[in-house]
């Protein structure tokens, strides 16, 4: 890609940019590509929390050298419009795991869009999503996993799943694949939902007001992408801080 | 003698198709008592609508337990007020802790009763005894709710959740069903231990009379068709087990 390219607004015909809010990515735009490098064999890992309201695009191109690990965990929340992309290439046996929560409501528009390539084999890639959307808010989660020509034991897994809290916001999820080897394991699942009403009643039956209900039950929703992250506790509250904005 | 719960001509709607047709029941304080009928009577319906669950309908009659309209409060304030519903099919709630949850709804219901939380230290001393009541491993509580537990670990479960939150009224939904044996005595046993007092009383639902050996319940009601049609003594249940719903019944 030439910088001319880089320079110019994306529009909707761009699929990365398909669901998103062009006017206000173009208060920010250009957007700077952040290089993360982790040499063969080493490990990294990176917290992304919100740094307050308004917009907050960020681009990341991680390169993980052969055997290196990264660990990316990623609270998409407060923002009008929050956009996290991510390219992210393995090197062989290389892992990478991504954990990322999106909580939004009113008009807020968040997205999480990435691009995981299995350049060479055996290497490890787990992404786990979770969206909260209340009142007339969308989250977009575009993922693709590209596993190069070669790059045979790849193991590769996207679960995605978004909440809606109100039957007015919006959840688009587009897992992609695009396979070149044959020996590979790639598994995605996507689903959205509303809360369980019936476990909603049990709590409220057992004292909890409807918020606090609703409340414990999208914490341990979102509480899945954060699941082993090192500071595990820090994001957490961070997103329930986000949750109780919302309820 | 005092008046706990009073259910005048309730009727109550699921989905449109009316299910209660005028029940009325009074239970008072000390008092067990033991609601019975044939399958689609009505009984979990009863249970349900004394919880406030939605999509039962209230459409007519009245409910006052402990002197307040209970049909005006949402779920969490029937709880508050003492009431406690056991469920015949318990939630599964991933990822939410047993004892986090329990906590915090104990604590919400003191709060709504203007009375101090309790600490952590305190609420595991209390969780810890209601635990072994039951006969239930602590662990089992620090596991997600209701998440991989045996039909009859989560009636066990629903009990140590009444001796924690330690309600005036309870209504007991076919507890017994998915119990063996030693289950449903330790079950039955855990009933009478927490709520057999003076000052509280217990709506036991159940098919079958084997529970009632364990909790002898004062008073036998059948329900059929959405209204009590017929209630007694404890023989009531014993002949309704020899005889069947029909003979009795009709």
């Amino acid at each position: 890609m030439n910088d001319a390219a880089v320079l110019d607004l994306p529009t909707r015909r761009d699929e990365d940019f398909r669901y998103s809010d062009l006017s206000a990515l173009g208060t920010v735009w250009p957007v700077a590509r952040e290089q993360i490098t982790v040499p063969p064999g080493e490990n990294g890992s990176l917290s992304l929390v919100p740094e307050g309201p308004g917009v907050a695009v960020r681009h990341l191109v991680i390169t993980l050298g052969d055997g290196a690990r990264f660990d990316l965990r990623a609270l998409n929340a407060g923002h009008a419009f929050g956009r996290i992309a991510i390219d992210v290439r393995l090197g062989a046996r290389a892992e990478f795991t991504f954990g990322a929560a999106q909580v939004g409501g009113s008009s807020e528009t968040l997205e999480i869009v990435t691009t995981v390539t299995h350049a060479a084999t055996d290497a490890v890639s787990r992404q786990t999503i979770r969206s909260v959307l209340a009142g007339a808010a969308t989250g977009t989660y575009l993922g693709r996993v590209a596993v190069a020509r070669g790059a045979n034991g790849t193991d590769s897994n996207q679960s995605v799943r978004a909440m809606l809290l109100d039957r007015t916001a919006t959840a688009n999820a587009r897992p992609e694949l695009e396979i070149y080897a044959d020996d590979v394991k790639c598994a995605h699942g996507c689903a959205v939902g509303e809360l369980d009403a019936a476990g909603l009643f049990y709590l409220q039956s057992r004292g909890l007001t409807p918020a606090d209900a609703k409340r414990l039950m999208l914490q341990a929703f979102i509480a899945e992408a954060f699941v082993g992250a090192a500071d595990q506790d820090a994001l957490s509250a961070a997103a329930l801080t986000a949750l109780e904005a919302l309820l | 003698m005092t008046m706990l719960l009073q259910i005048e001509h309730l009727q109550a709607d699921v989905a449109g198709q009316p299910i209660l047709k005028g029940l009325s029941l009074t239970v008072n304080a000390g008092e067990i008592h033991a609601i019975m009928g044939p399958n689609g009577a009505g009984k979990s319906t009863l249970g349900y609508t004394l919880g406030g669950r939605p999509g039962y309908d209230v459409t007519g009659g009245a409910v006052t337990f402990a002197g307040q309209d209970l049909l005006a409060l949402a779920p969490h304030e029937r709880a508050a007020a003492g009431m406690f519903l056991g469920f015949q099919y318990p939630v599964e709630i991933p990822g939410v802790s047993f004892l986090q949850f329990l906590r915090e709804a104990l604590n919400a219901q003191r709060r709504e009763r203007g009375e101090p939380p309790l600490s952590g230290g305190e609420f595991l001393k209390l969780a810890r005894e209601k635990a072994a009541l039951l006969r239930m491993d602590m662990d089992m509580l620090k596991r997600p709710v209701n998440v991989g537990f045996s039909g009859g670990e989560k009636k066990r479960a629903e009990m140590v959740q009444m001796g924690i939150l330690d309600p005036r009224f309870a209504v007991l939904d076919e507890t017994d069903s998915g119990l063996d044996i030693d289950a449903l005595r330790i079950c039955g046993e855990g009933i009478n231990a927490i709520m057999r007092r003076a000052d509280k009383a217990v709506l036991l639902i159940t098919h079958y009379q084997r529970l009632l050996d364990y909790v002898k319940p004062d008073f036998v009601h059948v329900l059929a068709g959405g209204r009590i049609v017929k209630s007694g003594g404890p023989e009531l249940a014993h002949e309704l087990e020899r005889e069947g719903y029909e003979a009795v019944v009709s």
